[in-house]
């Protein structure tokens, strides 16, 4: 037997969840394009759905697809498995799902995505769930906000639009000492630039639809969970408890470090079905396999376009974390030491008119709302977006009526600065 | 899978579930939600012979259960361990008298001197982990339910029964 190796970071990026499939042999992943599978037997039919043996039965549940894909997000995650879901969003709504019950109380960010931020209103709100939104640069605020029915804890690495930094060592902690799990949302880092869990992070949530797939062709998100936690505290009767849901099994008590997703896939995708799509799964791991290589690239670029826009006169501020001005500098350094990613704000400094002018101006930048395609993107939240909201509203949401978001592709950043450049000068 | 330990880990876990034919189950439970009963079952499944080994049932997953693993009528390969740690040592010593050749200490089970013992008498070891999964992860199919077995390379999978 060879010796043990690590495999690095690009090694596993291309081969984790995919060794060849052991029937035919095909290289590439197969696409499984199945609703469901043909039992060997009644006793293997009973056995699968009793949980006691590994098998497929329904594609809503599991597919072998589906599953590469997963298993290659946890292994680039350092999680001990994952489990996808057909939208970033149906997998944050899942992952609470699964861990909370009427009564609990979450903490979340204040600067989260606008679709998180308007989810996790309605639907705590329709589980009778406490929410509190804090400061995410605040850690004492944090901890001021916690009370004895706070289950979890809710942030991204990398908040969007603002752009802020996540202490996820300092939250960990402070969720820990709380027994309570630490969720992090990772969209925008991708596991090349930071992984939550080698801080602390107990559970990792993925809009895939971004920078994992890259290729801006499909959604899909994913759960990631560190297997550290302990569900068993005596606070998540509804992770550890017998389940009615599932024949008074004990999740956490028998599967033990992968109770948590083996209750988040069999009760908890079984029930709100949001399944990810064989195919899409298959698009997710062709983007994987390039997913360093582009976020080495979408970093330089950013970083160049960045510096450009830094010393342009009709840019008022450029909000990228690496930035010497930046507030969340230091966290950056210390939390994503390769790039602070590819996604950020600039303000102009003509406000909201010059803002639609200089979107029409640009002719390489696509115009729409979505972030983490290798083309470069940009949008004007103060004309699309939150275009209901007046001045002072934008303000109070971290938007300028002048502020641009870019998504920096990996076309060559001397095109992309050219494109930047020429639509500036429209402005004037 | 980084340091030589865990190469070494790897090499005993794989070495065990291929020479191993007759698997005795200690504190093995007819309590169909227990992680002993889901092993036992699973094992049961892909070919093993089981022995469950617990004073207080008489037959579990239709398999006659023994007292002790004296009792037990025929060679036993391999020592699966469900008991609290301070029952390990016994269990060592007793499964060495009967010519074990490994034992394994599922998750939770904890006892050093257990796992002395067991080396002492050549046994190969394996600790806090558990039977089925390691078998679902290099020889069966974990990898259907998006967990991460660890396993990279580009061969195609080898399969046990
Ligand atoms: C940071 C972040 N999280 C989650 C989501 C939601 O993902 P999806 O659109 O795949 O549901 C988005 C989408 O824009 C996002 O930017």
């Amino acid at each position: 037997m060879p010796e043990q190796h690590e495999f690095g970071f690009h090694t596993r990026a291309i081969h984790a969840g995919a060794r060849p499939e052991p029937v035919t042999g095909a290289r590439a992943i197969p696409i499984f394009q199945t609703t469901s599978y043909v039992f060997e037997d009644a006793d293997a039919a009973a056995a699968y759905f009793n949980l006691q043996e590994y098998g497929n039965t329904y594609s809503r549940i599991m597919n072998p697809t589906v599953a590469a894909f997963e298993e290659r997000i946890a292994n680039l995650e350092g999680g001990v498995g994952s489990v996808a879901f057909a939208s970033g969003l149906a997998a944050q709504t899942a992952a609470l799902f699964t861990m909370l019950q009427p009564g609990d109380h979450m903490l979340a960010s204040s600067a989260l995505y606008g679709g998180t931020l308007t989810q996790l209103k309605h639907l705590m709100r329709k589980l009778s769930v406490g929410l509190t939104f804090v400061d995410p640069d605040d850690v004492d605020g944090w901890k001021r906000a916690l009370t004895p029915a706070t289950k979890v804890l809710f942030g991204e690495t990398i908040g969007n639009p603002a752009g802020n930094v996540l202490d996820i060592e300092a939250l960990a902690e402070l969720a820990h000492a709380h027994g309570a799990p630490l969720m992090v949302d990772n969209t925008f880092a991708t596991p090349y630039l930071c992984r939550p869990i080698e801080w602390g992070a107990d559970i990792v949530v993925h809009s895939a639809t971004k920078f994992i797939g890259g290729h801006g062709t499909s959604i899909g998100g994913v759960v990631v969970d560190s297997g550290e936690f302990d569900w068993s505290n005596g606070r998540y009767q509804v992770v550890a408890d017998p389940s009615p849901a599932y024949h008074g099994l004990s999740f956490h008590e028998t599967f033990g470090i992968y109770g948590y997703l083996m209750k988040l896939r069999a009760e908890t995708l079984r029930d709100l079905g949001a399944a990810l799509s064989p195919f899409n799964a298959f698009l997710f791991m062709q983007g994987l396999e390039t997913l360093p290589l582009r976020m080495a690239r979408h970093v330089e670029n950013a970083r160049r376009v960045a510096e450009f826009l830094a010393g342009h006169p009709a840019v008022s501020s450029v909000r990228f974390a690496e930035q010497a001005t930046s507030p969340h500098r230091e966290l950056a350094r210390k939390y994503l030491p390769n790039g602070a990613g590819a996604v950020f704000c600039f303000d102009l400094v003509g406000g909201r008119a010059a803002g639609k002018t200089f979107i029409e101006a640009l002719t390489l930048f696509s115009h729409l709302a979505n972030v983490g395609d290798a083309k470069s993107l940009v949008i004007h939240p103060a004309s699309t977006t939150h275009r209901q909201l007046d001045d002072a509203e934008l303000a109070a949401a971290g938007i300028g009526p002048g502020t641009i978001r870019l998504s920096v592709g990996i076309e060559d950043a001397v095109d992309l600065i050219w494109d930047l450049r020429q639509a500036l000068g429209a402005l004037r | 899978m980084t340091t030589q330990d865990d190469a070494a880990e790897v090499a005993t876990i794989q070495r065990v579930l291929s020479y191993a034919r007759n698997i005795a189950i200690v504190g093995l439970s007819s309590n169909p939600l227990r992680a002993s009963f889901f092993v036992g079952f699973y094992l049961l499944r892909h070919g093993y012979r089981v022995f469950p080994v617990n004073p207080r049932e008489s037959e579990v997953l239709g398999q006659r259960c023994y007292g002790s693993l004296a009792d037990v009528p025929e060679p036993i390969d391999v020592v699966d361990v469900f008991r609290q740690g301070d029952a390990v040592p016994g269990i060592a010593r007793e499964a060495s008298a009967v010519g074990a050749r490994a034992l394994w200490l599922q998750y939770g089970v904890v006892s050093p001197e257990g796992v002395a013992v067991a080396r002492d008498a050549a046994l190969d070891v394996v600790e806090d982990r558990c039977i089925k999964i390691e078998h679902a992860r290099y020889f069966g199919r974990m990898h259907w339910l998006g967990f991460n077995t660890g396993v990279v390379g580009a061969r195609r999978a080898k399969a046990l029964p």
